[in-house]
């Protein structure tokens, strides 16, 4: 309980230290978007479980149910049946896996809207260990239909992410990071092509990209940037392959190969190698230390990746 | 519109018997049989032309397994054509053994999995209050599915927040197998609610309970089911 509650500030606290160039944090500018929207459109409502509760400005349409995540979702439904657009927040652990029949079901099989925000990423905040630690997430909502799924890679990326989602009627995930890039790019909806080259393709998904460009320097090599992973821009990736060799390899920062199937089905008419990195999935690593340490763990830093990559395009170096 | 198709309470067991074929009393141990019927002949401010209406009421059944009843008063009360009773559980049949709301007309929620009704009534509630509307949002469960932890945090939390406008009722048979100490109503008492415990087959009484006046409060009826000989 105290590590919950306590992830309100800590959060803020971290990204202080290690969370790159820019001066505000991701959950910040999510709330300062939010609000935003509020004040102005009385159809948007938050749902909290006290992680956030803070960051809010309290208000009748700001609803903190205490730590009940159950509740927090099915409430989060009955304000969209009800006629308004909820927005369910908390840490990324207790907003997906713990109540996750309540969002197949009173989002999905009662088909409702709403737009669900996580904080804590993978492993954003190590020294607590398994319990707060979701790399799964993008897995799971990957096993229900109709869900958008964003992975901003820098703050800047945020705003506009969270805009769009408060303007649809869709059900959309936002996985949002104290890791992240140290410049914004553009949010599009399909892949953005950072670097062109004709060895094959590296598909960089949110915080994945600066280590991506570093490990990639120098290797002929076509890089996309993705901050929309669903829908997944398969044409986008068959325009990406088409110029050169189909051999893919895709770097998420969640579980690995969460979009392997994705790949695989966009590329289904063409021979090509698909390698994925990722949080490894063989074992559930017992440690605590740094966020740095856990990328090194799963070779998703940027000797890893770069490894990764000599081992895929070995003579690809221009 | 559909009032001259309005069937009254003798027209159950008929409506039932095309569901269930020649079972011919099935319709009378069907332990939620009543309090649907006094909520949606009596209680509910619902019709079937207003289905879309932002200021109906909202019934939402959270005990969605054996929905017979539900689906006969649906029926009875025009939501339903009564054929459509037929072909019931079939494959291109709107009605299965749980409801589906995107399929049937005038049916609130989707349930079959225990322990959803409540917390999501809740935010049904919560949302109308937000928006200055004042329809009730009825929430029924089972004693069985009060299991269910979900359902904790929807009674402390409605409690808490003071909804008015919100309405549980427990159909309880004595299904659950480890019962509840000190009895159900108690267990929403202590959370602030207004409680009654009524005889779930006495439509008067259960009239009597969803009209009482719970400023303030939410209120739960606990609908009591003996077995019938």
């Amino acid at each position: 309980m105290a590590s919950k509650s306590g992830s309100g500030t800590a959060g803020a606290a971290a990204v202080a230290e290690g969370g790159g160039a820019s001066e505000r944090t991701m959950r910040q500018v999510f709330v300062e978007t939010v609000e935003g929207v509020m004040a102005h459109n009385p159809g948007v409502a938050v749902v909290l479980a006290e992680i956030s509760r803070d960051a809010f400005r309290p208000g009748p349409r700001v609803i903190n149910v205490g730590i009940r995540e159950q509740a927090m979702v099915g409430v989060g439904s009955g304000l969209a049946l009800s006629g308004l657009r909820p927005v369910v927040h908390t840490y990324a652990p207790f907003l997906v896996e713990r109540p996750f029949e309540q969002i197949k079901l009173d989002f999905g099989h009662q088909d409702v809207g709403g737009v669900f925000v996580s904080i804590g990423g993978s492993y954003d905040d190590p020294v607590w260990g398994r319990t707060h630690q979701a790399p799964g997430d993008v897995a799971l909502f990957d096993t229900l239909p109709g869900w958008r799924i964003h992975v901003p890679g820098h703050a800047d990326e945020v705003e506009p992410v969270v805009r769009a989602a408060l303007a649809s009627d869709d059900r959309v995930y936002i996985r949002l990071s104290l890791r992240q890039n140290a410049v914004a790019r553009p949010v599009a909806e399909g892949f953005t092509e950072v670097r062109r080259g004709s060895a094959g393709v590296v598909v960089a998904v949110g915080p994945m990209l600066d280590p991506v460009l570093e490990a990639t320097a120098g290797v002929d090599l076509t890089v996309l940037y993705a901050t929309t992973v669903r829908p997944f821009d398969g044409r986008g990736l068959r325009a990406a392959v088409s110029g050169g060799r189909a051999d893919v390899l895709l770097v998420e920062p969640y579980l690995e190969g969460t979009s392997a199937f994705r790949v695989g089905e966009a590329l289904a008419d063409v021979p090509h190698r698909l390698r994925s990195l990722g949080v490894r999935r063989d074992a559930e690593l017992r440690a605590y230390g740094t966020a740095e340490d856990h990328d090194s763990a799963h070779d998703l830093d940027v000797v890893g990746i770069a490894a990764a990559v000599r081992r895929m395009f070995g003579s690809a170096a221009v | 519109m559909a009032v001259v198709n309005e069937l009254g309470f003798a027209d159950i067991p008929a409506l039932f018997q095309r569901m269930t074929g020649d079972e011919k009393h099935e319709w009378a141990a069907a332990s939620t049989l009543h309090v649907l019927w006094v909520l949606y002949d009596r209680v509910l401010n619902v019709s079937p032309d207003r289905v879309d209406d932002p200021d109906r009421d909202r019934f939402l059944l959270s005990k969605g397994h054996g929905p017979m009843a539900y689906y006969a008063v649906l029926a009875a009360k025009g939501f339903l054509d009564p054929s459509t009773l037929d072909g019931w559980t079939g494959w291109d049949s709107p009605l299965g053994q749980h409801p589906d709301r995107v399929l049937v007309p005038g049916v609130e929620i989707s349930s079959g999995s225990l322990g959803h009704g409540m917390p999501i009534g809740v935010g049904v509630a919560l949302g109308l209050r937000l928006q200055g509307r004042s329809p009730r949002v009825v929430v029924l469960v089972g004693d069985a599915e009060l299991d269910e932890g979900s359902n904790h945090e929807a009674i402390v939390l409605a409690g808490r927040m003071g909804l008015e406008n919100f309405t549980v009722v427990v159909v309880d048979n004595e299904s659950g197998t480890h019962g509840w100490p000190g009895g159900i109503a108690a267990r929403f008492a202590v959370e602030g609610w207004e409680t009654s415990t009524v005889d779930g087959r006495d439509q008067d009484a259960l009239y009597e309970a969803f009209t009482a006046e719970h400023p303030g409060r939410p209120l739960a009826v606990v609908a009591r089911i003996s077995e019938v000989e």
